[in-house]
């Protein structure tokens, strides 16, 4: 039996009279990768959300690396290991790529209550963001201002930015949105490279991408998980093909 | 793989503020020569409102919070002065401290309230808190409700024989100066520093600076606290600028103008509001001398300022210097 790095127990929330998450139990083992997979609405990222601190879930319980997290705001689950990256690209286009990731080893590098030394020479900052940017293949961009870059090089950038904290586990929301199938696949062998160290919550669209990284899948519907599974279950699971994919098409 | 890159020198931003930074050190020369004596006052004040302008933008400009009570540290710092004064107490050792623990003690109350809000209602609270020192300021008779209260000395600085004599006009001038430059420094270092990162951060995406491990109210409201202690320092010069204190000072239209000047001088620049300040006390003066109804031409020229100068009259200069080629051109 696997260790188990994330256990939700029961949670649930509403708004109004739409359940976005509904009584949703679920357990990631450590260094898995797990994707959630389900219809546009079906509350993944509302689900993310809840788990990575941004939302409060009405009732139910998040325990992290055994320790009840349900309470805690975002800055301190990040401080416990959690990171995620975001659906909809939030990097810093003012700043530089370096600039973007050596803020993301800051937020993990004790607190910033240093008032003088110039943080741009900060080479406690500036190596290990470096280095971050390197595994993602985004070394040669450094020091160009990120508004600059294309909207796949953004994606890199906000993997970057969740990689620089060495977090336990890392919440991937989208990665490949938007990006060209080249983009994608040079995302999916980066994220196959960093499979097996680190615990990984995905949501992604493409399936292609899916199937290739996922250990387990779980498909969520309408706020609720109706099947978690191997890749070749999933595929065969004909209530998931009904649900989610349509009758008669192939995953 | 080099970190050090060869920055171009931007001629028109340096000049500018070279000129700004200038006028304010020569002016006690400039103004007998040219036969404008009062121009050294008007000095006085334009460096006074530059340092509350520069700690305005610190939490405008960099923090992402817009303040429409910041004149309520004049008031506070102002009042330390004065009401010590009237007590016949003008130890500057005891009078300025005092003042500016005062000024981070209220900002704090005032911030951590505050900062439960946001946007439009983080305005208005900050309004309301302004509005309310404001009208303890009215009601405080015994220091002169609203006709104010004059000062009979500036503070005295006295240490083993040695004193600094402020009531000496040029001292207290080249005073000012310096506090200016202290400041200008003193913010400069701040906003690249590790903490500058962080509050500029917040400012553009809070929710992603959480993610990555910060706690957004902790940074913004030592910022808060850091730009009340500069007002409030701006507020002691004031107070010993004009010898005299009247709630005037923190009324709201002052906050206002403080935004007039951040706005027209650059937001985000640590240099903008000096030239915000300059730009907006010298107008006034020229335009008032022509006209009652100076406002009907200075509200235009703020807005085209707005439209067509993102980050002020300093923008204006460094972004003249990228069009002639400069970095990320």
């Amino acid at each position: 039996m696997p260790n188990i790095m994330l256990d939700v127990k029961g949670l649930t929330k509403s708004y109004g009279g739409l359940t976005a998450t509904d009584n949703v139990s679920l357990q990631i083992y450590e260094n898995e990768v797990n994707a959630i997979i389900g219809p546009n609405g079906a509350g993944k990222t509302t689900l993310i959300s809840q788990l990575t601190g941004e939302v409060a879930p009405d009732k139910g319980q998040v325990i992290f690396d055994g320790q009840d997290i349900t309470a805690l705001p975002p800055y301190k689950r990040s401080r416990l290991g959690i990171a995620r990256s975001f659906q909809i690209t939030s990097v810093f286009l003012d700043r530089t790529i370096l600039e973007n990731a050596a803020l993301a080893v800051q937020g993990h590098s004790g607190h910033s209550f240093q008032f003088f030394k110039p943080a741009a020479k900060d080479r406690s900052l500036i190596d290990p963001a470096m280095e971050t940017l390197a595994s993602v293949g985004l070394a040669d961009r450094a020091h160009l201002p990120a508004r600059a870059v294309s909207h796949g090089e953004h994606r890199q950038l906000e993997i970057a930015m969740a990689m620089a904290a060495k977090p336990k586990m890392l919440f991937l929301d989208e990665p490949m949105a938007g990006m060209g199938p080249e983009e994608s696949a040079r995302m999916t062998a980066f994220l196959e490279s960093i499979k097996g160290s680190v615990t990984i919550l995905l949501i992604e669209h493409d399936m292609d991408a899916v199937f290739a990284l996922a250990d387990r899948i779980t498909v969520l519907v309408y706020g609720k998980i109706i099947a978690v599974g191997a890749p070749e279950d999933i595929r065969n699971n004909s209530e998931v093909r009904q649900a989610y994919l349509g009758e008669g098409e192939d995953l | 793989m080099s970190l050090i890159k060869i920055a171009p020198v931007n001629m028109p931003g340096i000049a500018f503020r070279a000129v700004i930074l200038g006028l304010c050190g020569l002016m006690p020369l400039i103004a007998p020569l040219v036969g404008e004596p009062y121009w050294v006052d008007i000095f006085i004040r334009v460096m006074i409102w530059a340092i509350a302008a520069i700690s305005l933008d610190l939490i405008l400009g960099y923090g992402g919070m817009v303040s429409f009570g910041h004149a309520m540290f004049f008031g506070i710092g102002g009042y330390t002065i004065g009401i010590m004064s009237y007590y016949d107490n003008f130890n500057g050792f005891i009078q300025w401290p005092l003042a500016l623990v005062l000024s981070a003690v209220i900002a704090t109350v005032v911030g951590a309230i505050c900062m439960r809000a946001r946007g439009l209602y983080f305005i208005m609270i900050t309004l309301a808190f302004a509005q309310m020192i404001y009208f303890l300021g009215v009601s405080a008779e015994e220091f002169g409700s609203d006709d104010g209260l004059t000062i009979y000395g500036r503070s005295e600085f006295e240490v083993a024989g040695l004193s600094l004599d402020l009531a000496d006009s040029l001292v207290f001038y080249y005073v000012v100066f310096f506090f200016l430059l202290l400041v200008l420094w003193f913010v400069h270092r701040l906003v690249n520093s590790r903490f500058g990162m962080v509050i500029r951060g917040i400012k553009s995406n809070e929710g992603r600076m959480a993610a990555i491990g910060f706690n957004p109210f902790r940074y913004k409201l030592v910022c808060f606290v850091i730009a009340g202690v500069i007002g409030g320092l701006a507020g002691v010069l004031m107070a010993n600028a004009e010898k005299f204190i009247s709630p005037d000072m923190m009324h709201w239209t002052k906050s206002g103008e403080l935004i007039f000047m951040v706005v027209l001088g650059g937001m985000g620049t640590v240099f903008g509001p000096v030239a915000g300040a300059m730009i907006f006390l010298f107008l006034s003066e020229i335009l008032s001398n022509i006209t009652e109804n100076w406002h009907l031409i200075f509200g235009p020229f703020l807005v085209l300022v707005v439209l067509f100068a993102r980050h002020g009259i300093d923008g204006l200069f460094w972004r003249w210097f990228r069009g002639q080629g400069g970095p990320h051109a």
